[in-house]
């Protein structure tokens, strides 16, 4: 591929995962959420992919996708059985806050760590896929 | 703190069938000494339960199950479910250690005993249950774990075939009994047993009643092998014989009976009952009974007589005395005892032996001298000789049937000719093998090891020990049993000696023509000999061609519909839909009118013709690539109409995932050949044709919908609720991530299973041509 | 609009359909993306449209403030864009595989492969 778009995806890349992770966490109030960046996250690793090879990418990526398909759904898993900690019945969100110097008081909750679970499995997934069928 | 035993009580069994491969593979041959440990601990604690019970008390334990559907997890423990829960756990400690030795070396004894604790946490769930839904699950899963059962040797096909025979017949009774349980649930207003027992009279006046009655029964009748379901039970003795003598005759059969017995004060008391049960019972005693005669397999002889058991059990419960109920009680306690006793006899003899064959079989009592003792006891009580607690249980069965409400001479005359053949029986199965001369055998036996003497000693030394003392022992377990069938107090007493009377003139006559027919089988063979051909149009022959006539059906269908051919398929689906559709919206006036599309903008027209364009485009394309383009136009302007229309999520994902597609469709297609035309030009015209139908019915369909609103939108709910209770702005993002969360969980196990399936298909194959 | 959006979702499902009837793996592809952006568009305006007021719940607001387009819908669109790529994805692979194995992309000739 051509040296421009190298170049370019090098820069790219982290501008793209970041965003990524800006769309997950501020999903809950405005547009994005999990799905969203979790198809960023797949696309800037896939355009990596593109640009050099395969490999490359997934030297990039550190940990196999399939790790991330399992680590989502596991993520997901244990958000919804925390109610249960709190005598809630499975899935009910649970919510404290804290206060971030600057920001003021930013609520937490299970949801939140669900949504991170969905990011996962749908990065997790759409690398799985794109990846091995590249190598193909 | 009692009533939490008996959960821990269903549970535990479960929990151990779980282990039990495990410590097999550990334990080896003490293994079954260990494992009876358990049902002998549940045997203690009912036991313990069994003062506090005859002083009236009842037990009741309940957690929610599925409170939505009002399901709980609830259990109710009284006099009946007592007696049923003593010879489960007391029967089962005996079982597991006799198995242990009947099995001993078989490969797959881990998973028998597996198999063997998931059917005793079962059936003591089932026995226990007071919800009606939970009942049913454990019932269903008694008739499950008797599948694995049955077919245990599972290599042989006639094993195979038993097994599915007793799954088919007993889950379509299910099937009925589910239906019926729910009805019974509609009218009687609870799902709850403890509240149901008193809403007889509520439910006998519904105009639901016989549908009910009908259904249960139905669930009833198959469990507990009545005719015309009865062929099941012979069949099921494939089995291992610890299998039968626990299943098939002492516990799992008799659910139908317990089912009858339990929702005796529901449903009983009308004459429809009356006769519906009497009637199966009468006829079931005397078919079972008549048929037994037949046999010369050890087990199916034994199979028969249980069968003719459970029919004089079903028609003492029809008839629905005091009396009656009372015989039944210690009938059952009796019928378990000999019968457990004589089904472990037979697999000694079978094991040391080597044959089951009663014409093959003699002399035995030399070299088995303890099984001899235990088989002969079994059998004398198995006649209702004295001083056994068969007897008694005789003397009060003629007793409540020269009582009986309707036809007394009739029900006597019956159950005397049945019980003159079952002494017949117990003299071929418990004495005859014994003594006479010693054939010879395919082995050369031996007396059985002590795992397989203890059990039918226990249970035929039993038999007689209450019979001794009939009041101590049995009483207590009796009355109460009584009093919760009856639904009112009642008080047993039992004697051996009830002075002479014409019940006991009765008694003499039937031990005097069962010794008869005994001697003189050989004649009573041969000229029932004639009735053989008729046998074998009975129910069994019903069942196998119901069955081929399903197999032949599902031939010509699959003929009919699947070619093989993908389109012809879609077709099928399409043009279905397509047809029905329009029917349905042309008979309803359903027929939109274009409101004049009057309320369009520029730009979103130009979007629309945009989508439209590119599809066609994407049909047309001569190249792949350009197919793939044209498609890519079609996502963007479906994110473009998200974008228009206030879904900007949708938007961002529309487009990452058009994107994405592309990537995926260009790394394939490189790999896929060219564009070919390979259909008819005729095939071409007939799927235009059929495709701009079914647009043009979608088309319709969307216009019917938008102009019409049934039910106010359920998203005000979350309008209203997202930030306050769920501190999310955004609400498509709550509804996924909270509202909705459970289906989001769903979807994301759904797209990773899509996704490590697309990985095997891709990797698993290589890996394998790597490796060999 | 809806009349027009209609008319879009009747060409989004004739094209998908006929595209599906054919007998090349790859045009039954590309009918199967075509069919399922046609799904999502009738759930889409099935749930009736509004312009232009996405379901964000304003600064200083405790709901919804109508009118604002029906934020379920859309749920169900977004797992359904997304599962439908999962879909796609397998079918492509899998077809990819049943190709390299069979050497044709002609469905009646694979037919023939299976016994």
């Amino acid at each position: 591929m051509s040296l421009i778009l190298r170049t370019a995806t090098r820069f790219l890349l982290p501008l793209l995962l970041l965003f990524s992770l800006f769309l997950l966490l501020r999903g809950h109030n405005s547009p994005g959420g999990g799905f969203v960046g979790g198809l960023v996250a797949a696309a800037a690793f896939a355009l990596y992919a593109l640009a050099f090879d395969v490999a490359t990418a997934r030297q990039l990526l550190r940990i196999d996708p399939r790790r991330l398909i399992a680590a989502g759904l596991l993520v997901a898993l244990g958000s919804g059985m925390a109610a249960w900690l709190a005598r809630k019945p499975f899935m009910t969100g649970q919510w404290s806050s804290i206060t971030l110097p600057g920001v003021g008081l930013v609520p937490l909750g299970t949801p939140l760590l669900f949504d991170l679970g969905v990011y996962l499995v749908v990065a997790g997934v759409m690398l799985t896929i794109i990846l091995s069928l590249a190598e193909e | 703190m009692i009533s939490g035993g008996i959960i821990v009580c269903v549970l535990s069994g479960f929990m151990l069938a779980l282990l039990a491969p495990w410590l097999y593979r550990v334990g080896r041959r003490a293994t079954a000494w260990i494992l009876a440990l358990l049902p002998f601990i549940q045997l203690m604690y009912f036991v313990s339960l069994a003062g506090p019970i005859a002083r009236g008390e009842v037990f009741v334990f309940s957690s929610p199950w599925v409170p939505g559907l009002k399901i709980n997890l609830s259990f109710y423990l009284d006099g009946l479910s007592l007696l049923f829960a003593l010879l489960i756990s007391g029967i089962g400690t005996l079982v597991v250690i006799y198995a242990g030795g009947y099995l001993a070396g078989h490969h797959q004894l881990g998973r028998f005993y597996a198999y063997l604790f998931m059917f005793m946490a079962s059936m003591l769930g089932a026995v226990l249950a007071n919800n009606v839904i939970t009942l049913f699950v454990f019932w269903e899963l008694t008739s499950l774990s008797s599948y694995v059962l049955i077919g245990f040797d599972h290599e042989r096909e006639i094993a195979r075939r038993a097994a599915l025979q007793a799954l088919l017949v007993t889950g379509v009774g299910g099937l009925a009994l589910l239906a019926g349980l729910l009805l019974l649930g509609q009218v009687g207003g609870s799902l709850e047993l403890s509240t149901l027992l008193n809403q007889g009279e509520v439910v006998r006046a519904h105009h639901l009643y016989l549908p009910i009655l009908l259904l249960i029964l139905a669930g009833a009748f198959t469990k507990s092998a009545q005719f015309p379901f009865h062929f099941w039970l012979p069949s099921a003795m494939e089995a291992p014989t610890p299998v039968s003598a626990y299943l098939h005759s002492a516990t799992m059969v008799k659910a139908g009976v317990y089912l009858l017995a339990r929702l005796g004060p529901v449903l009983g008391g009308s004459d429809a009952w009356h006769y519906l049960v009497t009637l199966a019972g009468a006829v079931t005693m005397l078919v079972g009974a008549a048929l037994a005669l037949f046999q010369t397999d050890l087990k199916r002889l034994l199979a028969y007589s249980t069968v003719s058991a459970l029919g004089i059990l079903t028609l003492l419960i029809g008839l629905d005395t005091a009396l009656s109920i009372q015989a039944a009680m210690v009938f059952l306690l009796a019928h378990a005892f000999y019968k457990g006793a004589l089904f472990l006899v037979a697999g000694a003899v079978d094991h040391e032996t080597g044959t089951r064959d009663v014409t093959q079989l003699g002399g035995l009592r030399h070299v088995m001298p303890i099984t001899a003792v235990a088989a002969c006891l079994a059998a004398l009580s198995m006649a209702g000789l004295p001083p056994l607690l068969g007897f008694i249980s005789k003397e009060l069965l003629y007793e409540a049937k020269l009582q009986a409400p309707r036809a007394a001479p009739l029900i006597t005359g019956a159950g005397v000719l049945a019980n003159v053949l079952l002494v017949a029986v117990a003299g071929i199965v418990g004495v005859r093998p014994f003594f006479r001369e010693r054939m010879a055998t395919p082995k050369n036996p031996h007396e059985a090891p002590l795992s397989l003497w203890l059990g039918p000693v226990i249970l035929a030394g039993l038999g007689f020990i209450i019979g001794l003392l009939p009041n101590t022992l049995a009483g207590p377990l009796v009355s109460p049993a009584v009093t919760a069938v009856r639904a009112e107090p009642s008080e047993v007493t039992l004697a051996l000696w009830h002075g002479l009377n014409p019940v006991l003139l009765l008694s003499v006559l039937t031990l005097a023509s069962g010794m008869g027919v005994y001697l003189g089988q050989g004649v009573v063979r041969r000229a029932t000999s004639r009735l053989e051909p008729i046998a074998q149009w009975g129910p069994a022959r019903w069942y196998d061609v119901a069955l081929e006539g399903l197999n032949a059906l599902a031939r010509i269908q699959t003929r009919l519909l699947q070619s093989g051919y993908l389109r012809y398929y879609l077709l099928m689906i399409i043009g279905a839909t397509v047809g029905l559709t329009t029917y349905t919206l042309a008979a309803r006036g359903g027929f939109p009118r274009p409101d004049g599309a009057t309320d369009v903008r520029f730009y979103e027209g130009g979007v629309a013709a945009l989508i439209s364009l590119a599809a066609v485009a994407a049909v047309r394309a001569r190249s792949r690539l350009a197919a793939v383009a044209a498609l890519g136009v079609v996502g963007y302007g479906v994110a473009l109409v998200y974008v228009l229309f206030g879904a900007p999520d949708l938007a961002m994902t529309q487009v990452l995932i058009e994107s994405l597609t592309v990537i995926l469709l260009v790394l394939v297609f490189y790999h896929l050949p060219r564009f070919a035309s390979l259909s008819t030009q005729r095939a071409r015209y007939r799927d235009v044709l059929v495709a701009v139908a079914a647009g043009g019915v979608m088309a319709a369909l969307v216009l019917a919908a938008t102009s019409i609103r049934f039910h106010p939108p359920i998203s005000d709910y979350f309008a209203e609720k997202s930030l306050v209770q769920a501190h999310g702005r955004n609400v498509v993002n709550v509804i996924l991530v909270d509202f909705r969360g459970m289906d989001t969980l769903g979807e994301i196990t759904v797209l990773a299973l899509a996704g490590i399936g697309a990985y095997a298909l891709l990797k698993l194959r290589l890996e394998r041509k790597e490796s060999g | 609009m809806e009349t027009i959006l209609a008319v879009v979702i009747g060409v989004l499902y004739a094209t998908g359909i006929y595209m599906m009837l054919r007998r090349s793996l790859v045009k039954l592809i590309i009918g199967l993306s075509l069919l399922s952006n046609g799904a999502n568009l009738l759930i889409f305006t099935v749930g009736r449209l509004t312009r232009a007021r996405a379901p964000f719940v304003p600064e200083g607001a405790d709901a919804l403030q109508p009118p604002y387009a029906d934020p379920l819908p859309q749920a169900l669109i977004l797992t359904a864009i997304v599962i439908s790529f999962g879909v796609l994805g397998f079918v492509v692979v899998l077809f990819h595989r049943a190709y390299q194995t069979v050497g044709t992309d002609d469905l009646d000739e694979m037919k023939a492969t299976d016994t």
